[in-house]
């Protein structure tokens, strides 16, 4: 009893102060099933690790599958952290202040889960320094790489200062001055971030627009990047706001507080909204290129693409119409807006949308033939490719639990705890 | 003197392959797995996860008995020769294109199991080695010693019998010729083949075999609107075989097609 009480006691001294949080064991129960999911995912990927990718579902045709479409989403939705950082830093939209901090861990998770799957999905992970040793200047994957690692670099050193701000390792003097001068080179570091960023999310999509030998994925562009790289940035920046705004709603949700004004939401979904529409253009109007002279011009109608079932044109008017246009003009709209419910189904169809075309790009891309005398191929994912899939879902929601639970992700919440009216709890409810 | 300095006749290394004459036997896959030490499949691999740097793609031309018509199209790495698709995209440089013989080289020790380079290729002729290689015991003895099985983990395609080249020029070297001339030497499955159906040679050359046969009217490339300018020509005298070809799409034409 003493033992128990005397860690409860430990696990309070690193909760902020002035942010209450629920018990120790509630807590653990919360975080149970996730840790289970966890080392599930971590048996699966273990298993590819050592057996090879013969676990997978995936095969000389299927050479991307279910990872490559989570690296693609995940990394999208992401992006929140480098636009926040942005817009905060060096357009100085001060409002975002109060979603920073989440910000910059929803996108470490996002980044750090990605660089983890990646590590799975090659045949050679130990290889993975040879692209830095024996770097290929015009392949796409490389400015992956090198953006990829880089940015996550900047997320860790964007992260310490969370860390250390926490109420416990405050106390080490040493903690605090370091954190203090970090925190200098947050404009330095919000800056680099944008840049790699916005080279990586770029770069993402310019994987798939260079395949002149897919012409259903290869698109004309500019210089030596194919549409698909702005696409791909201005998409990301798009969603990166609504997945944050989703987040920090679901965590009100769950955790029974509220973290940040309505406005802040608001204007996450304004954001969103804005660059979303922009998008919708964009992609219209690459897509009606594509279709008219980029695709004929490799011998192939566009029409022949959503020949294959399920792949019909359904799937092109779900990403930008239902997906895409819809959920703009529900962000848009300054009444909709002001409503939870359109605000957050709104976020929700755009990261959606945003998933469906890394979808389409990803599976629809390899399981079209190019030779007329070859077919249309499906791929299911093994179920350790799902468990690992699933693993990186789990670490994600640990990682934000805990940086919740005892670092402060939203400044707002103790000034809105007083105006909080008093709400009865239930008494199960996992709260974190 | 050092190799920049030489003046080097580039050949163009291509084959062309007698549709017509193919009767599907597979001696040619059976002779590019021996030479090239490429395993036997392993008991999980299905048809989309085994290793073979030679597929041979059965197609008709729709019609029922007895207007049926079959015809056997062996596809292999088409060593395209403009703006190769799986060159530029391989992040650490393990695919290349030998300006010396126009033979596109994968390196298995530097590949890193990305497999983009297998996204990135129209004809689908980059194998994975999704298992680690294995030979029946005893079998290990048939291995050919200038060529490296390959690990897991990386990816794998045909590249011309690159052994047999290297020891064609070893043996020029022996001999006294100069080692900026092209040599001559004959892929495995070119040297196999019964009926005669694939030729080898440099297409550079207008006098060889394979440079006049790819000229003719009957000759085509596969995905030509590509623009990748493969090396492997392709022969029929029957329409509906190049009309398959052509096509933009399976069942584009009534065929039917069987890997």
């Amino acid at each position: 009893m003493v033992r128990q009480g005397t860690a409860r006691q430990f696990d309070k001294q690193f909760i902020a102060r002035g942010s209450s949080r629920c018990s120790a064991p509630k807590f653990l129960l919360w975080i149970a099933p996730w840790a289970a999911l966890l080392l599930f995912g971590l048996y699966s990927a273990a298993l590819c690790l050592i057996k090879g990718l013969n676990q997978t579902n995936m095969d000389n045709r299927f050479a991307f599958g279910l990872w490559i479409f989570l690296d693609l989403t995940v990394i999208a939705l992401g992006a929140g952290a480098f636009f926040t950082g942005f817009l905060l830093y060096i357009l100085k939209v001060d409002e975002l202040r109060s979603v920073i901090n989440s910000a910059v861990v929803i996108g470490l998770v996002c980044y750090s889960g990605a660089v983890c799957v990646l590590a799975v999905d090659v045949g050679q992970p130990l290889r993975a320094w040879f692209t830095f040793w024996y770097p290929n200047v015009h392949s796409m994957l490389t400015e992956v790489t090198f953006c990829i690692s880089c940015y996550l670099t900047v997320l860790a050193i964007e992260y310490l200062p969370i860390v250390l701000r926490n109420r416990k390792l405050r106390q080490v003097p040493a903690f605090l001055v370091f954190e203090f001068e970090l925190h200098k080179l947050i404009y330095v570091l919000a800056g680099v971030g944008t840049f790699l960023s916005f080279f990586h999310q770029g770069s993402l999509g310019g994987l798939y627009g260079v395949l002149r030998g897919r012409p259903f994925a290869f698109r004309e562009g500019l210089a030596v990047w194919p549409s698909t790289f702005f696409l791909f940035i201005i998409s990301a920046a798009a969603v990166g706001p609504s997945f944050m705004l989703l987040t920090t709603w679901l965590v009100e949700k769950i955790s029974r507080k509220r973290l940040v004004r309505p406005a802040v939401l608001q204007l996450l979904g304004r954001i969103s909204g804005s660059l979303l529409a922009v998008y919708v253009l964009a992609k219209s109007i690459d897509t009606l290129v594509w279709i008219n002279r980029t695709s004929p011009e490799t011998g192939f109608q566009a029409w022949q693409y959503y020949s294959w079932k399920p792949f019909g044109s359904w799937i092109l008017v779900a990403e930008i119409g239902l997906c895409g246009l819809l959920p703009a003009l529900m962000l848009l709209a300054p009444k909709l807006r002001r409503k939870t419910g359109w605000l957050v189904t709104g976020a929700f169809l755009a990261c959606l949308g945003v998933a469906l075309n890394r979808f389409v790009l990803t599976v629809q891309t390899l399981a079209l033939p190019t030779l007329s005398f070859d077919r249309f191929m499906s791929y299911t994912p093994s179920w350790q490719e799902t468990g690992t899939f699933l693993a990186v879902v789990a670490y994600g929601v640990l990682v934000y639990s805990f940086s919740f639970r005892y670092f402060q992700l939203f400044p707002q919440e103790r000034e809105l705890k007083g105006e909080m009216p008093k709400v009865e709890e239930p008494e199960l409810v996992g709260r974190y | 003197m050092t190799s920049a300095n030489k003046s080097i006749r580039a050949a163009r290394y291509g084959m062309t392959i007698d549709v017509d004459r193919c009767n599907g036997c597979g001696a040619c896959m059976m002779a590019c797995a021996v030479e090239n030490n490429v395993p036997p499949a392993h008991e999980g691999a299905t048809d989309r996860k085994g290793l073979t740097w030679i597929r041979v793609f059965k197609v008709d031309n729709g019609e029922e008995y007895p207007d049926r018509r079959t015809a056997f199209v062996p596809v292999m790495c088409q060593h395209c020769g403009n703006e190769t698709p799986c060159v530029h995209v391989c992040p650490q440089q393990a695919v290349d294109v030998d300006p010396a013989t126009g033979v596109v080289g994968e390196m298995p020790q530097r590949c890193l199991g990305c497999r983009y380079c297998m996204a990135a290729c129209p004809y689908h002729a980059r194998y994975f080695n999704w298992w680690d290689p294995a030979w029946p015991a005893g079998m290990e003895k048939t291995l050919n010693p200038g060529v490296t099985p390959r690990m897991r983990g990386v990816v794998e395609k045909c590249n011309l019998c690159h052994g047999r080249w290297h020891a064609a020029k070893e043996a020029a070297a022996a001999a006294g010729k100069p080692d900026t001339e092209p040599v001559d030497y004959t892929p495995a499955c070119a040297e196999v083949c019964p009926t005669a159906a694939i030729h080898f040679g440099d297409l550079n050359d207008a006098t060889s075999v394979v440079a006049m046969e790819a000229g003719k009217a009957e000759s085509f490339r596969l995905l030509e609107r590509l623009n990748t300018q493969p090396k492997i020509y392709y022969r029929s005298k029957r329409d509906w075989v190049r009309e398959i070809a052509a096509a933009p799409q399976p069942g584009a034409r009534k065929e039917k097609a069987r890997g």
